[in-house]
C-alpha cells in the first residue's frame, strides 16, 4: 500500500497524484509495489537481475508508461536495471523519477541503470525527476546511468531535473543517434548545503544529419559542488550544440569541461559553458519593481531553472 | 512632491575620487512633467538612480511627500510608488514578459489590461506577452518592454531614462501620447530623461544638467528655440564655404 508519503513523493517525481494513468510500474523500497500494462505496453520482470523490461509495440501513439522508485527506508542500497525497448513509429512519454524519503540516519542509495531501444522514426519523451526528503542525518544518494541507442528518423527529448533534497549524485547519460535521429536533452540541477553532483553527457553522433542539442541549466548555493562533462562527438554529417549555463552563489564551486569532438569535416559542434553570479542589475530591477532583495533572488532563479 | 537638498554624489576610482554630481537642489512639484536633458554623462541616469535608490548620495537628501527616504532601500521607494525605466534595461532567462508585467503590476492584471500595457507602448501584444525577456529581443524591443513594465505600475513619480533610445519614429509617437495619458490619467508626475524634441515638447519644466551640476530649470520653449538656433548654426558652418561661423559646435 502508498502511504502518505509514497504519495507525496510520487506526486513530486512523476506529477501523478494517486496511481497512473495508462502503463505504470512503481517500486518501492527495493520491490516492485505495483504495475499495470497495457494492449501495447508490456512490462515483464527481469530474471537474471532486478528490474524490468518495458516493451512498446511498433505504432504505439500517445501513451506513457511511468516508473517511479520510492525509497522510504532507511539504510537501503538499491540497485535496478530497467531495459525500455521502443517499437517503430511510436510517440511516447516515459516517466522515470525517483524519491527517497530518509528518515533516519543511514545513507539510502538509488542506482538506476536505464538503457534505452528507440525503433525507427519513433519519438520519445523522457522525463526524469529526482527528488529526496526527510529529516534525518542518512545521506540520500542517487547515481542513474542512462544510455539510449536511437534508430534512423527517432527522436528523444530527454528532461532531467533534481532540485535540492539529493546530497549525492553522479549522472552518466550517453546516447547515440544513427542516421536522421535527433536528441534534446534539458537538464536542471539545484544543489545547497553541502551537495553534490556531477553530470557526465556523451552524445555520439554516428549516423548522416543526425544532430543534438544539450540545455544545461544549473544553481549551484551554499557549499555544494558541481562538475559537468558534456561531450559531443560528431563521426558524420551533423549538428551538435551545447549550452551550459550555471549561477554560482555563496561558497559553491561549479566546474565545467566542455568537449567537442570532431571525426567528419561535416561535422558541427558549438560549445557554450557559461558560469556567474546573478547580474546586480537583475535584483536592482526586480527590487525596484517592489521586491524585496531575496525575493528577487528567488524570482531570478525560479525563472532560470522553469 | 520631491524634494532633492543639496546631493552630492562621489564615487571611487583608480584615479582617485570622482564626483559625479554636485550640489543638486530640486524641487519636483506634483502631478508635473519633467524633462531632464543635457550633454552624455552629465549625471542624469545618476541622478535618476538616487531617487531611486539605486545609488546612495554620499551627501544631501531626498524628501518624498514629506518623508526623508534618503535612507530608504530600492524596495522601500518602490512601495512608495516611485518607479525608474532602466537606459538599459537587464535582461532576465526564464522569465516571460507576461511573468514580468505581473511582478510589476500592484494589483492582479487580467489578459486585457496586460495586453493594454503593452499596446500603450506599441507591442503587439500576443506577439510578446510570452515571449522571454531575455537576449533574444531586439534592443528596442527589450525597451519597449522595460517601459510597459513601469508603465503597469501605476506610480505617483515614474522616471523614464531615454525612453526614446532604440525607438522607431512610429511606436515613438504612440510613446508620446502614452505618457501624455499616464499624467492625465493616473496623475503621475513624470521625469523624463530626454534629448527628444517630441518628449521635449510634453514638458512643464526642463532641467539642463552639465557637468554633474544643474545648470538651468526652464521651460521647454526656451530649449526648443536653443535647439533649432543651434541646428541652424550648424548647418550654416558646415555650408558656410568661407568659413564663416567654423567655430559653432555642432554636438547635438
Ligand atoms: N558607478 C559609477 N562609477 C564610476 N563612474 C560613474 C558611475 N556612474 C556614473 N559614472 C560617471 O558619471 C558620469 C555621469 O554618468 P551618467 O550615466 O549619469 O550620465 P548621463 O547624463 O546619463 O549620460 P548619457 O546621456 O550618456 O546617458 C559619467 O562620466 C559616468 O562615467
Ligand atoms: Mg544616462
Amino acid at each position: 500500500m502508498l502511504n502518505a508519503i509514497d504519495k507525496k513523493i510520487l506526486e513530486t517525481v512523476a506529477d501523478i497524484h494517486d496511481v497512473p494513468q495508462g502503463a505504470y510500474n512503481i517500486r518501492k523500497n527495493g520491490k516492485g509495489e505495483s504495475r499495470k500494462t497495457t494492449k501495447n505496453i508490456d512490462i515483464v520482470t527481469k530474471t537474471d537481475k532486478p528490474g524490468i523490461d518495458v516493451i512498446i509495440k511498433s505504432n504505439t501513439k500517445n501513451e506513457s508508461v511511468h516508473v517511479p522508485v520510492i525509497l522510504s527506508a532507511t539504510g537501503l542500497t538499491d540497485v535496478v536495471y530497467n531495459s525500455f525497448f521502443v517499437g517503430e513509429n511510436c510517440d511516447v512519454v516515459i516517466v522515470a523519477g525517483c524519491g527517497i524519503h530518509n528518515s533516519g540516519c543511514a545513507k539510502t542509495q538509488h542506482d538506476g541503470i536505464h538503457d534505452f531501444h528507440v525503433g525507427k522514426n519513433s519519438h520519445v519523451k523522457y522525463i526524469e525527476k529526482h527528488y529526496g526528503e526527510g529529516e534525518g542525518t542518512g545521506g540520500k544518494v542517487l547515481n542513474p546511468k542512462t544510455t539510449f541507442e536511437v534508430e534512423d528518423g527517432g527522436f528523444v527529448e530527454l528532461e532531467m531535473v533534481q532540485i535540492k533534497g539529493v546530497d549525492n549524485t553522479i549522472r552518466d547519460t550517453e546516447v547515440t543517434l544513427h542516421k536522421n535521429a535527433r536528441v534534446i536533452v534539458t537538464e536542471k540541477l539545484l544543489t545547497y548545503l553541502n551537495q553534490e553532483a556531477e553530470s557526465n553527457i556523451t552524445v555520439d553522433m554516428e549516423g548522416e544529419n543526425s544532430s543534438a542539442q544539450i540545455i544545461s541549466r544549473s544553481v549551484a548555493q551554499g557549499n555544494s559542488s558541481q562538475k559537468y562533462h558534456f561531450n559531443m562527438v560528431g563521426n558524420n554529417k551533423c549538428k551538435g550544440h551545447t549550452q551550459c549555463d550555471a549561477i554560482i552563489m555563496d561558497n559553491a564551486k561549479v566546474v565545467s569541461i566542455p568537449e567537442i569532438s570532431a571525426f567528419n569535416s561535416d561535422a558541427q559542434l558549438i560549445h557554450e559553458a557559461a558560469i556567474g553570479k546573478i547580474a546586480s542589475e537583475q535584483i536592482i530591477k526586480l527590487m525596484s519593481l517592489g521586491l524585496t532583495e531575496k525575493e528577487a533572488e528567488e524570482t531570478i532563479l525560479e525563472g532560470f531553472l522553469k | 512632491m520631491l524634494e532633492l537638498k543639496n546631493i552630492n554624489f562621489d564615487v571611487e576610482t583608480e584615479g582617485g575620487n570622482v564626483s559625479i554630481l554636485k550640489n543638486i537642489n530640486l524641487n519636483l512639484d506634483e502631478n508635473k512633467i519633467y524633462v531632464i536633458t543635457g550633454p552624455n554623462g552629465s549625471g542624469k541616469s545618476s541622478l535618476a538612480k538616487i531617487i531611486m535608490g539605486i545609488y546612495k548620495p554620499t551627501s544631501g537628501n531626498i524628501i518624498f511627500n514629506g518623508e526623508d527616504i534618503t535612507n530608504y532601500s530600492i524596495t522601500e521607494r518602490a512601495k512608495l510608488d516611485i518607479g525608474y525605466a532602466f537606459q538599459q534595461p537587464p535582461t532576465f532567462k526564464g522569465i516571460k514578459v507576461k511573468d514580468l508585467i505581473k511582478i510589476a503590476s500592484k494589483k492582479e492584471k487580467n489578459l486585457s489590461e496586460t495586453c493594454e500595457v503593452l499596446m500603450d507602448v506599441g507591442l503587439c501584444a500576443q506577439d510578446y506577452m510570452n515571449r522571454e525577456v531575455d537576449k533574444s529581443l531586439s534592443g528596442g524591443e527589450l525597451k519597449r518592454i522595460e517601459i510597459a513594465s513601469v508603465i503597469a505600475r501605476e506610480l505617483k513619480l515614474a522616471i523614464f531614462d531615454e525612453p526614446e533610445a532604440g525607438i522607431d519614429l512610429w511606436s515613438f509617437q504612440r510613446l508620446a501620447e502614452t505618457f501624455k495619458a499616464m499624467h492625465e490619467k493616473k496623475d503621475t508626475t513624470l521625469v523624463i530623461i530626454s534629448h527628444q524634441e517630441r518628449i521635449l515638447n510634453l514638458a512643464d519644466k526642463v532641467i539642463l544638467m552639465q557637468s554633474g551640476e544643474v545648470k538651468e530649470i526652464t521651460d521647454k520653449d526656451k530649449v526648443l528655440s536653443e535647439i533649432s538656433r543651434a541646428d541652424d548654426a550648424c548647418k550654416c558652418s558646415a555650408s558656410c564655404e568661407k568659413g564663416a561661423g567654423k567655430n559653432v559646435k555642432c554636438d547635438r
